[in-house]
């Protein structure tokens, strides 16, 4: 589905890696793992189509994404280091409004469903806590089982043990169902030993 | 589907500025001000009043737009959801075209709602009123739709404000001498259709091409 194609990544003058390339087949699981500061988010951004690479390209069912542009990014998710959430708004009306802005329609039920799966109280995002706040972004992904592809950076960050095992779930059951989700994580996870890694340290 | 993005952020735009009404009352009241405080400082002369009042008015719309520019992309930077917005189902253009509709709508027409009532202390012709509404309802989305590039172009920036202003100010003039021009045209007893057309040609020409200019420099400002 994913094809990368020797991708060369600089940031700021520093080269973070060079000539990456491999391919990500529905149903596969990949980690992408490295130091602090070796690249991992830029690579994850890169795939999404946020940062352009400074060499190759990335390829979505054959066709450069640069190309496609939004209609490559129907096909993801991309849940970043910042939770992409609205202080002023309550998780309901964030995740209603993330769900509209991706095309998806989410009912009022369904909403309410998935926030209570990650136990995100109704309160304004304000007032929320580190962990609550990530477990309503993660909320998202319950509303997007059927797209593809999943790109998460750092998923299980700030999360308590019960938090990680249904995202963990979620993760699982997306795979069976022949999606496909790249992320990266500094956390042991029990997904890490069914993943493919990419290891951006030996670049 | 993209009609649907479009009406969405509009309303998340709308619902974010009433839970945050002291931003947009900051620059209605800046607005407000700015125009009372002319003819408390230069005088009663009422030959005096009329002939500067479109001007102020209009220059002060200017400014005001100007200081709310700062927060169009800033806080969906900062948290995050502009990326999420670039990732979106909609083409970004069409996103960002959104949002400047949602940032005329929060400070521009409150401005031109308001604009009579200002006009009242520079003691305008009664037909001038209609002129200036016109002049400022057609003018300040343009205002809105040239300040989304400022805006853009300057994401993460330190000292980002001042430069808006300076990048932006001089794609302003035009608007402004239009704009003001349409009422001294007017309170010269000339048509002022001419100044007019010219601002709603400026007003299609911004709507058609200054949202790809956002989208493109966006995109660079979240790389």
């Amino acid at each position: 589905m994913l094809e990368a194609a020797g991708l060369d990544c600089e940031r700021s003058g520093r080269t973070l890696f060079r000539d990456l390339s491999f391919g990500i087949a529905a149903g596969d699981l990949v980690r992408i793992a490295g130091p602090n500061g070796s690249g991992k988010t830029s690579l994850l951004r890169i795939l999404c189509g946020l940062l352009a690479p400074t060499q190759g390209e990335v390829r979505w069912r054959g066709a450069p994404i640069r190309r496609l542009a939004e209609e490559y990014s129907r096909h993801l998710v991309y849940i970043g280091h910042a939770a992409a959430l609205k202080d002023d708004l309550t998780p309901s009306e964030n995740l209603d409004i993330a769900c509209r802005l991706a095309g998806l329609h989410a009912h009022r039920e369904s909403l309410a469903g998935a926030l209570s799966a990650f136990a995100v109280p109704a309160l304004p995002v304000r007032k929320l806590s580190q962990g609550q706040r990530r477990r309503a972004a993660l909320a998202r992904l319950l509303l997007s089982e059927r797209v593809p592809l999943w790109l998460l950076d750092e998923p299980f960050a700030a999360l308590d043990a019960a938090a990680v095992r249904s995202a963990e779930d979620l993760i699982a059951q997306h795979l069976k169902a022949g999606g496909s989700v790249l992320y990266t994580t500094h956390q042991q996870a029990a997904l890490d030993s069914r993943a493919r890694v990419i290891d951006l340290a030996a670049q | 589907m993209i009609l649907g993005v479009v009406r969405t952020l509009v309303r998340r735009d709308l619902l974010l500025a009433m839970r945050r009404r002291s931003d947009a009352a900051t620059a209605l009241l800046f607005f407000m001000i700015v125009a009372s405080l002319f003819p408390l400082g230069i005088g009663a002369e009422p030959n005096q009043l009329r002939a500067i009042g479109p001007g102020v008015i209009w220059v002060a719309a200017l400014l005001s737009t100007m200081l709310s520019l700062g927060r169009l992309f800033a806080a969906d930077y900062a948290d995050g959801t502009l990326e999420q917005l670039a990732l979106g189902a909609a083409p970004l253009g069409v996103v960002v075209a959104a949002k400047a509709l949602a940032h005329w709508l929060v400070s521009g027409l409150p401005l031109v709602v308001i604009a009579p009532l200002i006009a009242l202390q520079y003691d305008l012709e009664r037909p001038l009123y209609g002129v200036l509404v016109l002049s400022l309802l057609l003018g300040t989305p343009v205002l809105s739709l040239i300040g989304a590039i400022g805006a853009a172009l300057t994401l993460g920036l330190r000292g980002g404000g001042v430069l808006i202003s300076l990048l932006v100010l001089p794609l302003y003039v035009p608007v402004l001498i239009l704009g003001a021009g349409s009422v001294a045209m007017a309170a010269a007893g000339l048509a002022p259709s001419g100044q007019l057309l010219l601002l709603g040609a400026l007003l299609v020409v911004s709507a058609a091409f200054a949202p790809w200019a956002v989208a493109v420099a966006v995109r660079i400002g979240i790389e």
